[in-house]
């Protein structure tokens, strides 16, 4: 508890402190949308998609930038996604399939790249395998402003465009149907999503990013039936999880941040699967037994019925 | 020496993960393959922990429980209302970061640093020699390999009709009277089984590279499953030897060359199948088009 | 009458008593009882979302029942699965899974197949003969997503020939098929029933129920109506079944008309 508390008196450890934190709110608030329009594992392809395009970033500047490696991850995280659209679009092979063979052959293009990185004469190379796994405290000062001034255009513009993303999500024909740009819009989401997973892989890393994005939303789903309020505690879900998963982090030497992150985020998932009232275990096991309930009442109403009718048709035929 | 060894533990690996890919495939379980491969991480560290080796049946067993655990956990989410592809992102999230953290935290006891997890050691195998009374009996992965594949085919070959009927339609099987339920997690667990083997060679997320794409490649170029599966292997093992190859003139990470060729593989049956290419579509499309 | 009922009910090929479904929080079917009687055409009839196809797989055990039992020949069905054969709805598989029409076809002996059996020459040549009958033999090796909708359906028929079953459940097997294929099928059930085999159908057009089955059984959630073709299509009776939506029973109606002034 006192190292707890040393570190968050220490002026970077805050910075980085809050910076994953924004990080969290800003990936939960994406999360629910892309929950929304059935497309929670794109999150997991775009950032094992952007390995590559982090890597060819750095070999051809030579400089761990990262607003380079955002530019380099997007170009990549694009052609991921048009990718996929071609091979389902084009051939037999289904879209989880599709998925599958970008995520890992553009990981595979990636490791091969990390290992040239590694193997060759690039000066400057120390650090990159920390974006793998994540680890927060590595962050220099421009990163974490990077971070965190990215992650705040990313609320404001889902704050902005709250009705037009709730509406390309629920109903893209109808959409479409007012005059609403659904195309752009899609595309402007992927590439939040992009912008989400690339500035999160420095702090939580490329193999788990993802979680970051999924399960915050899938908690949220669990307490309320209102997309606003679902936004709303899915983004405080993940700034909780990004809090403490820096923070737990930073207490030992060599606890990546990612994985606890990740642990943080799936036990505040296992707390509203047990209590979340709307579609939670407890909540669920109640409902069931008022329809079984309500099952026999019918059919002991319908023998009720039955017996009635019966005594009539007697009643009839006797007249 | 070191040649042929490398390249038998990446045949065995592709031919292991070929024949299960083909069924994850078509029955569009890509990505709970995925899940599956990550999924197995804290398996293998608690075996690891518990024995202190890294070659032990427990190793297998710990790893095909938490294969089946992922599965089950997200069939159990998807039945609760989670959408299917938001129930495998958190299941194998959590399940993969659990591992890791394992691993940070035992470093030293399990012999295993994160760089593992993510390539494998395949150039390496040939140092873990399994030896009986003095005498070399070859790599102990080659071993574990054999095995699993030898595990694979006695099951595929003796379940086959079974299988095929699960993939096709799991309706009339269950109809039929085959235990439906049964046979998705003998699969699963068979698929748990090739990633640990896979494991130590090419690394816990590369395996999904070769489950899919070289399964994907042989969907595109057949129209029997038999022979999708023959072919899948196959390309699988071409994989491995043009990814060997790149990787020596490139001098990079081996099991990346692996999954890059099965890509390449791929994009190429995409653009060139005789029968589901896209060229070929294109051809045909021309023609009916001048004809009418 | 009731004597007689029951006795019926002793050998009947299907028997179901108290069938109760729910998807989630809302029960589809609700406590479903009848008895079928052997060689009889019964087409299933009710609005979108009435449980029809759910009735079907609650019977085959694919989905959980709340409650109720099914008897196949007197027994339960479990013991008789042989006896049963089943159409499922043609979207219900990926038609570009890598097989052709024989294959798919020989798939139907699978359930006498036991564990280890595998399908050979015996089974090849009842898969050809069942094709041969729905007019697919030039088929047997076609690539099955190369097949029209009407064809793969044919192909799912020949199939539920193969597993030589004495009672059937087909789910829609008309809907969305061509002329020649409608006729195909009709020409099958009627072969069927000549051989004394029960069919069961869930079917959508109102307008050919009278031509093509025995026996009608109405199904709103609940069991509306169950008799003979002729007592029970009556339009108080679709009324009853369809709710107020029932616009477009015109051509239905004029049967109907047509009824009531024969009796």
């Amino acid at each position: 508890m006192q190292s707890l508390w040393t570190l968050l008196n220490d002026p970077n450890m805050q910075w980085i402190f809050i910076s994953c934190t924004l990080l969290g709110l800003s990936s939960g608030i994406i999360g629910c949308f892309s929950y929304l329009r059935k497309q929670s594992l794109m999150g997991d392809t775009l950032a094992h998609a952007a390995l590559p395009g982090i890597c060819i970033a750095f070999m051809l500047t030579g400089t761990k930038s990262l607003l380079l490696f955002l530019i380099g991850a997007a170009a990549a995280g694009i052609i991921a996604t048009f990718g996929i659209g071609f091979v389902t679009r084009h051939s037999r092979i289904k879209h989880d399939a599709a998925m599958g063979i970008v995520l890992s052959g553009f990981f595979g293009l990636g490791i091969v790249l990390l290992t040239i990185i590694q193997h060759g004469s690039y000066g400057n190379q120390a650090g990159l395998d920390k974006f793998l796994f994540g680890q927060a405290a590595a962050m220099i000062g421009s990163d974490v402003l990077t971070m965190s001034i990215v992650s705040v255009i990313l609320i404001a513009v889902c704050f902005l465009l709250f009705k037009q993303f709730k509406l390309i999500s629920f109903d893209p024909g109808f959409a479409r149907g007012i005059g609403y740009p659904v195309a752009f819009l899609e595309q402007l989401l992927m590439l939040l999503m992009v912008v989400a997973v690339v500035v999160g892989i420095q702090a939580v890393g490329v193999v788990l990013v993802a979680a970051l994005l999924i399960t915050p939303a899938v908690s949220a789903r669990y307490w309320t039936h209102r997309l606003g309020a679902m936004v709303v505690l899915s983004g405080l879900f993940g700034a909780i999880s990004g809090a403490a998963g820096t923070l737990i982090s930073s207490t030992a030497a060599n606890l990546p941040t990612g994985p606890l992150t990740v642990l943080a985020a799936t036990a505040l998932f296992f707390l509203s699967i047990l209590f979340g009232p709307q579609k939670g275990l407890l909540a669920k096991q109640f409902i069931r037994l008022r329809v079984k309930r309500k099952l026999e009442l019918d059919q002991s109403q319908l023998h009720a019925k039955a017996r009635v009718a019966a005594a009539e048709t007697e009643k009839g035929a006797a007249l | 020496m070191t040649v042929f060894w490398i390249l038998l533990t990446g045949s065995l690996v592709a031919s292991c993960c070929g024949i299960l890919g083909a069924f994850l495939v078509l029955r569009k379980m890509a990505m709970i393959g995925d899940a599956i491969s990550h999924s197995v991480m804290p398996g293998i560290v608690i075996a690891f922990l518990l024995s202190g080796s890294r070659d032990s049946m427990l190793m297998l067993f710990a790893a095909m429980i938490c294969g089946l655990l992922a599965v089950f956990l997200i069939q159990t989410f998807q039945q609760s209302g989670i959408q299917s592809d938001a129930s495998i992102g958190v299941v194998f999230t959590a399940l993969f970061a659990l591992g890791v953290l394992l691993v940070s935290l035992f470093a030293r006891q399990v012999h295993l640093d994160q760089d593992a997890i993510l390539y494998g050691e395949i150039a390496y195998v040939h140092w873990n020699v399994w030896e009986v009374n003095g005498v070399d009996l070859g790599p102990k992965a080659v071993w574990l390999l054999g095995v699993t594949l030898v595990v694979i085919v006695a099951v595929i070959g003796l379940f086959y009709k079974q299988f095929k009927l699960c993939a096709f339609d799991p309706a009339l099987a269950a109809a039929c009277g085959i235990p439906v339920a049964l046979f998705h997690y003998l699969l699963m667990g068979l698929v748990s089984m090739a990633t640990v083997s896979s494991f130590e060679s090419v690394g816990a997320i590369l395996v999904v590279g070769l489950l899919i794409i070289p399964a994907a490649t042989a969907y595109l170029l057949t129209d029997r499953l038999g022979r999708m599966i023959v072919l899948s292997a196959l390309m699988g093992i071409a994989s491995t030897f043009l990814g060997y190859g790149a990787a020596v003139v490139l001098d990079a990470s081996i099991a990346g060359c692996i999954v890059c060729a099965a890509g390449l593989l791929f994009i190429l049956a995409f653009l060139f199948s005789p029968s589901h290419g896209y060229i070929a579509k294109k051809l045909r499309m021309r023609k009916l088009i001048e004809t009418q | 009458m009731e004597l007689k009922q029951r006795s019926i009910e002793a050998k009947a090929p299907l028997t179901i008593q108290g069938l109760s479904a729910a998807y989630q929080k809302k029960p589809v079917l609700r406590n479903v009882s009848f008895s079928v009687e052997e060689g009889e055409l019964v087409g299933v009839i009710g609005p979108n979302g009435a449980g029809k196809s759910t009735m079907m797989k609650a019977a085959l055990g694919l989905i959980p029942r709340l409650s109720g039992e099914v008897l196949v020949y007197g027994k339960p069905y479990k013991q008789q699965r042989k006896l049963v054969g089943y159409v499922p709805q043609r979207e219900s598989v990926d038609w570009d899974f890598p097989t052709n029409a024989l294959d798919v076809v020989t798939m139907g002996r699978y359930g006498h197949l036991g564990w280890f059996g595998r399908p050979g020459a015996k089974e090849r040549a009842i898969a050809l003969e069942s094709l041969a009958k729905v007019g697919m033999a030039d088929f047997a090796g076609r690539q099955i997503s190369q097949l029209s909708g009407g064809q793969q359906q044919r192909v799912f028929l020949a199939r539920a020939l193969a597993q030589d079953a004495s009672l059937y459940f087909m789910d829609e097997p008309f809907a969305g098929v061509d002329a020649a294929t409608e006729k195909a099928i009709i020409t099958l059930l009627q072969e069927l029933k000549r051989q004394g085999k029960t069919v069961i159908v869930v079917h959508h057009d109102l307008a050919t129920v009278q031509e093509y089955f025995d026996s009608v059984l109405l199904l709103n959630v609940e069991l509306q109506a169950y008799g003979p073709t002729d007592e029970v299509f009556t339009q108080e009776l679709l009324q009853q079944t369809y709710g107020g939506r029932l616009a477009f029973l015109d051509r239905s109606r004029n049967h109907s008309d047509m009824l009531a002034t024969k009796g």
